[in-house]
């Protein structure tokens, strides 16, 4: 992993507004108390990587910020909006926040280019002809603007996940929340998506990663952030996270997936 | 040690790869299919000799001895089919009760209906204007049909019989049951209870009952709810009892397809900030109505079958005015060629059904 370029700038000043405030928050699955007592705040434009072992409530967590799961205590305030029962504030803040999935999602039955155009047209009511033209502004992004008229199943995985930052992309979201968007492609795919990830970080877009590439962490993250049974245990700049973990747990987990 | 670059001696000779063609040599074929050990021999023997009974005097019956064209008399007289039952009625068995000088205009809605069903299959012509011609046509249709208009004569709906009759209730019935059954599978996935019991409750009851007993409901009971001289048309309540029947049975297949839908899909969609409706209308339903479009043909072309059972409740339909073609003394005891014809009615109906499906399956396909 080259270092030379200092990667983690500073991190975003702590004097700005939060985009993303959670206090307290508490989520169960039946007895399983998935998420225990979560305080998290994000800075506009920061970057934070979410680490753990399966079952440590990560990628509930990032569900949480809009609200695919509910969480059932505490408070969760996302860009000056807190995420209640009400559909519309809901709603609302689903179009700011983009969402990259381990499985990608893209709607099979629709066209590259359609997928990407759905959202503007009937959540942002934007005219066809200007939604075609942002689709295919984001599709050159990520590199796979000839694939435009192809369906999802004729793409392969890293094109799909590409299709799918891409998709989120379109409805010009403030946040973009990732869960585990390598984990279920072929190794020789992950470094295309990673790559889209890194050049979306260097825009300055607010990214909340649940992934366990950990090359990605140290030269992208401001923040990492250890999970366990639904409690963050550790979370620290990647530096200070790798070299100097502080918690038994953590050290444990780093010795498994560094080897 | 060969030098690199220079071609290696142990290549083999370059072979051409042909795919094997296929020849069919009937001695062969005939040999492993159906002479290939005592067993087979002796089945294959058997069926043959079962076969050489049965076409021979089958085809002598129904076509070399048989009647096309004559009379009843003349057709006693004959050995073979009597197929004059059929051509002498026919605009009887066709039209029924419907005005000997006006037959032409149940024939062209029928035509119609033929044309535009043949118009929609093709996938370039889905657009918005085609459910404008679509409801023209119906309209039109209907005009037709009743008159009362245009100089036509008009013709009461206790006329409507024969096959314009049968297309009539199963056309409008799958028309309708088909949105419905839609409506009740995504009611019976709602998150509301009061919703989700209600469909669960029609959808049940709907579906422990028989067709016949909707049917004597809509036609005996019903009436014995309205207030006194206002009458429903008997048509109409045997339409209504159709359509919900259907509706249920349409319902069970569409939620089997929605339960196909990965969860992912949902959350894709509900991520990019798509309400219920525009999730279910532009993610969801496309798929799901696609993955059930065999099942959901068998129930219609069954809801086409089941539509001669307005039988019960007088109505004559192709299958009533066929009887009813039977029970004149004239012709009696030809039921076996008048029913023939009938299966033949039905069969082309059903057959052009699941033949349409294939079709727009494959217009689907991506």
């Amino acid at each position: 992993m080259s270092q030379e370029k200092s990667p983690v700038e500073a991190a975003p000043e702590a004097g700005q507004r939060p985009i993303i405030e959670m206090s307290h928050v508490h989520k169960w699955f039946g007895e399983l108390h998935v998420l225990n007592d979560i305080n998290l705040t994000v800075a506009p434009s920061e970057r934070i990587v979410i680490c753990g072992p399966s079952g440590s409530g990560k990628s509930t967590l990032i569900r949480c910020i809009n609200r695919l799961e509910e969480h059932q205590r505490g408070r969760i305030v996302v860009d000056g909006i807190e995420l209640t029962n009400d559909v519309k504030n809901i709603e609302k803040i689903r179009a700011e926040v983009g969402m990259v999935f381990q499985h990608f999602n893209l709607f099979p039955h629709l066209t590259i280019l359609e997928n990407l155009t759905l959202g503007p047209i009937w959540v942002r009511k934007m005219p066809k002809r200007e939604a075609e033209e942002l689709a295919m502004f984001f599709l050159e992004k990520v590199h796979i603007a000839e694939q435009a008229h192809k369906y999802p199943g004729q793409l392969s995985g890293g094109q799909q996940q590409r299709v799918a930052i891409a998709r989120s992309l379109c409805m010009k979201p403030k946040i973009m929340l990732f869960d585990e968007p390598t984990s279920a492609l072929d190794p020789e795919m992950v470094k295309e998506v990673l790559d889209v990830m890194i050049s979306l970080a260097e825009e300055g877009m607010t990214m909340l990663v649940v992934t366990h590439e950990m090359g990605f962490a140290k030269s992208v993250a401001h923040r990492v952030l250890f999970m366990d049974y639904g409690q963050i245990v550790e979370e620290n700049t990647p530096h200070e996270f790798f070299e100097n973990p502080q918690h038994e747990r953590t050290k444990l987990f780093l010795s498994q997936i560094l080897h | 040690m060969t030098a690199p670059g220079s071609p290696t001696p142990a290549a083999p000779p370059k072979e051409e790869v042909r795919a094997p063609v296929p020849r069919i040599e009937v001695l062969r074929w005939m040999r492993e299919n159906l002479f290939n050990g005592w067993y087979n021999s002796i089945l294959t023997v058997v069926t043959l000799y079962g076969l050489w009974k049965v076409v021979p005097p089958l085809i002598r019956w129904a076509f070399m001895n048989s009647c096309w064209v004559t009379t009843a008399e003349e057709c006693r007289k004959a050995t073979g089919a009597c197929w004059s039952v059929v051509t002498s009625n026919i605009r009887f068995i066709v039209f029924g009760f419907y005005p000997h000088d006006q037959q032409w205009r149940p024939l062209v809605a029928m035509l119609m209906l033929v044309a535009m069903l043949f118009y929609t299959r093709d996938r370039r012509h889905w657009k918005r204007s085609l459910v404008y011609m679509w409801i023209a046509a119906l309209v039109i249709m209907g005009v037709l049909m009743k008159g009362g208009v245009l100089g036509l004569p008009s013709v009461d709906t206790t006329q409507w019989s024969g096959l314009p009759l049968t297309l009539l209730l199963s056309v409008f019935g799958m028309v309708a049951a088909y949105p419905l059954g839609v409506l009740l599978a995504l009611a019976r996935r709602s998150r509301l209870p009061a919703v989700k019991s209600l469909a669960v409750a029609y959808i049940e009851m709907i579906r422990g009952v028989p067709l016949i007993s909707l049917l004597f409901m809509s036609s005996v009971m019903f009436p014995l709810f309205l207030p006194e001289g206002v009458t429903i048309n008997k048509i109409l309540r045997a339409q209504v009892a159709i359509i919900l029947f259907t509706a249920a049975y349409i319902a069970e297949v569409v939620r089997g397809g929605l339960q196909a839908i990965p969860r992912g899909q949902y959350e894709a969609a509900e991520s990019l900030g798509l309400n219920y409706y525009l999730t279910m209308r532009l993610v969801i339903l496309p798929q799901a109505l696609k993955i059930v479009i065999p099942p959901t043909v068998g129930i219609l072309i069954s809801a086409f079958k089941d539509t001669s059972l307005v039988v019960i409740i007088a109505l004559y339909d192709v299958l009533n005015t066929t009887k009813s073609v039977l029970s004149n003394p004239q012709w009696m005891g030809f039921s076996t060629e008048a029913y023939i014809f009938l299966a033949l009615v039905y069969f082309v109906c059903c057959y052009a059904m699941s033949n349409y499906s294939r079709r727009l399956e494959q217009e689907l396909g991506t």
